[in-house]
């Protein structure tokens, strides 16, 4: 089984667990303690992963510290059509927005650590990368409706749209709000409406998808 | 917006960090606007001063650093259970909230958002209701009190394994300080004690600090710090969204449902005893 190092509050562990939630793959999960115990710059964590970053993704002898490998490697074993495949357009698009994730993680991402885990860090400078990232993925995703698609990189998900969904999600835990994105939030009600989806703390569950309450059912 | 003034809060005990992680270096931080250093002070205790260098009292105690602006007229609230033998004591680390000191305690002092916003841990639809329970401000020793409350509840604490009933007791032993002792799955004579340490930054700001005395000899201490960050940032996003930003003490538009009694006992403590800093006098 595929071990995974994760935080519960991390949106690069989260991406993670959802892609395999989203495909169906069981993960051992080793819980680090990340805040406030900064175990990720310990030796043993430091010995897997020099950066000092999570997760960190150990599957047989091979071992993964960067996210968006760890998608496509559970998508490549678990769900291909999850990966590019049908034109050399979408699999271009993917490989894009597979990079511009990392804008994300060090723009919102970086200012969700400040706001919420007092991490140090230009606030300022931080949430405005943000809202150019957050502005940049709104054009994207409104030109892929031009093209009659609904997700970032084709007409069904793929791993681009769970490398981009936690930072944007979470954005206003770092102090950006999501308002001004229409295309954004449609976007991200399709990711949350998804069979198999799994939530964390700051993603609520979409609660008007669950099933009628049974008092309302044995009245009818 | 207006404001209440620091007033009678001045002479509180407000948390302002993890004694464990204190270096001799110092932390910057802030209690109700005023620029504060906490720091360890080389003889296994901690030192606060604030921006002249004036000497804060302190006091350490139940996993964090304690001080007040002012000049207590009373001694840290006690927490018996955090002298009991066999208690693991957890230390769960700061999160910042954008919302006001108060509506941090309030949400804590909350059960009827447990199936909505702690959705299949701490509530599920659709057990709702929240039961009659009882509440007083306990006069001899100031501190506001419900009792008799229970909920269902489908992961009540990380030692519990399938749904329960649980029993609670919801305790405010200062303004920004509360208590929750919560039906132990693993020692049913006993409780389990969850804090909520609040440390008031601004009146639209705060640190939080959670802590817990769980008798738990099962579960490593990453999983139990981890269960009680999630229920927290749960309820972040939602404090945040919280119109307006400060607590209103005046009843104005709102309606007060049963499953409110807590919070409109703490707020009717609050107004007696002018701690308003964070709070909204008027209704707007």
């Amino acid at each position: 089984m595929m071990k995974l190092y994760d935080y519960i509050l991390s949106p690069s562990c989260y991406k993670v667990r959802l892609m395999a939630a989203l495909t169906g793959v069981t993960l051992d999960l080793r819980a680090v303690d990340f805040h406030p115990g900064l175990e990720h710059r310990g030796p043993e964590l430091l010995a897997l992963n020099p950066a000092g970053s999570i997760p960190i993704l150990a599957d047989g002898d091979l071992l993964l510290t960067e996210s968006s490998a760890m998608l496509v490697h559970l998508a490549a074993e678990a769900a291909p059509d999850w990966l590019a495949g049908d034109t050399p357009r979408e699999a271009a698009r993917i490989q894009q927005w597979l990079s511009f994730s990392g804008r994300l993680t060090g723009s919102l991402g970086g200012a969700r650590l400040h706001e919420m885990l007092l991490r140090p860090g230009d606030i300022g400078a931080l949430q405005a990368q943000g809202i150019a990232a957050l502005r940049e993925l709104e054009l994207g995703l409104v030109e892929q409706g031009e093209r009659g698609q609904r997700f970032l990189a084709a007409d069904r998900p793929t791993v681009a749209d769970i490398a981009c969904f936690p930072y944007v999600a979470l954005a206003p835990d770092g102090g950006v709000p999501l308002d001004p994105y229409p295309a954004i939030r449609l976007w991200s009600r399709r990711l949350r409406s998804l069979p198999g989806f799994i939530e964390m703390p700051g993603i609520h569950r979409l609660h008007d998808l669950k099933p009628e309450p049974q008092y309302e059912a044995s009245e009818g | 917006m207006t404001a209440g003034s620091i007033g009678a809060m001045l002479d509180e005990w407000y948390p302002v960090g993890i004694f464990a992680q204190l270096g001799p270096a110092g932390r910057k931080t802030r209690l109700m606007g005023e620029p504060i250093e906490v720091a360890a002070d080389g003889n296994g205790g901690a030192s606060v001063t604030d921006s002249t260098g004036r000497a804060l009292p302190v006091r350490v105690r139940y996993g964090h650093v304690w001080t007040s602006l002012g000049a207590p007229k009373k001694e840290l609230f006690a927490i018996p259970e955090a002298d009991q033998p066999g208690r693991r004591f957890v230390d769960v680390g700061v999160v910042r909230v954008r919302c006001s000191p108060l509506r941090a305690v309030e949400n804590f002092l909350d059960i009827a958002h447990f199936p909505f916003v702690h959705t299949d841990i701490l509530g599920a639809e659709p057990h709702t209701e929240v039961q009659a329970y009882k509440v007083e401000i306990r006069e001899d020793v100031d501190e506001v009190w419900a009792t008799q409350v229970e909920f269902y509840q489908p992961q009540a604490a990380k030692s519990a394994s399938g749904g329960i009933t649980t029993q609670y007791m919801y305790r405010v032993a200062a303004p920004t300080s509360t208590v929750l002792y919560k039906t132990c799955p693993p020692r049913p004579s006993e409780w389990d004690v969850i804090t909520l340490f609040v440390q008031p930054l601004d009146e639209d700001l705060c640190d939080v600090w959670p802590w817990m005395a769980l008798f738990d000899d099962d579960t490593p201490m990453t999983d139990l710090i981890h269960f009680q960050q999630t229920i927290f940032l749960q309820d972040r996003s939602i404090l945040e969204n919280q119109v307006p930003r400060l607590l209103p003490l005046d009843p104005g538009m709102e309606m007060p449902t049963r499953a409110d009694l807590t919070s409109v006992a703490y707020r009717r403590w609050l107004k007696r005893h002018n701690y308003t800093y964070g709070a909204q006098l008027v209704a707007q």
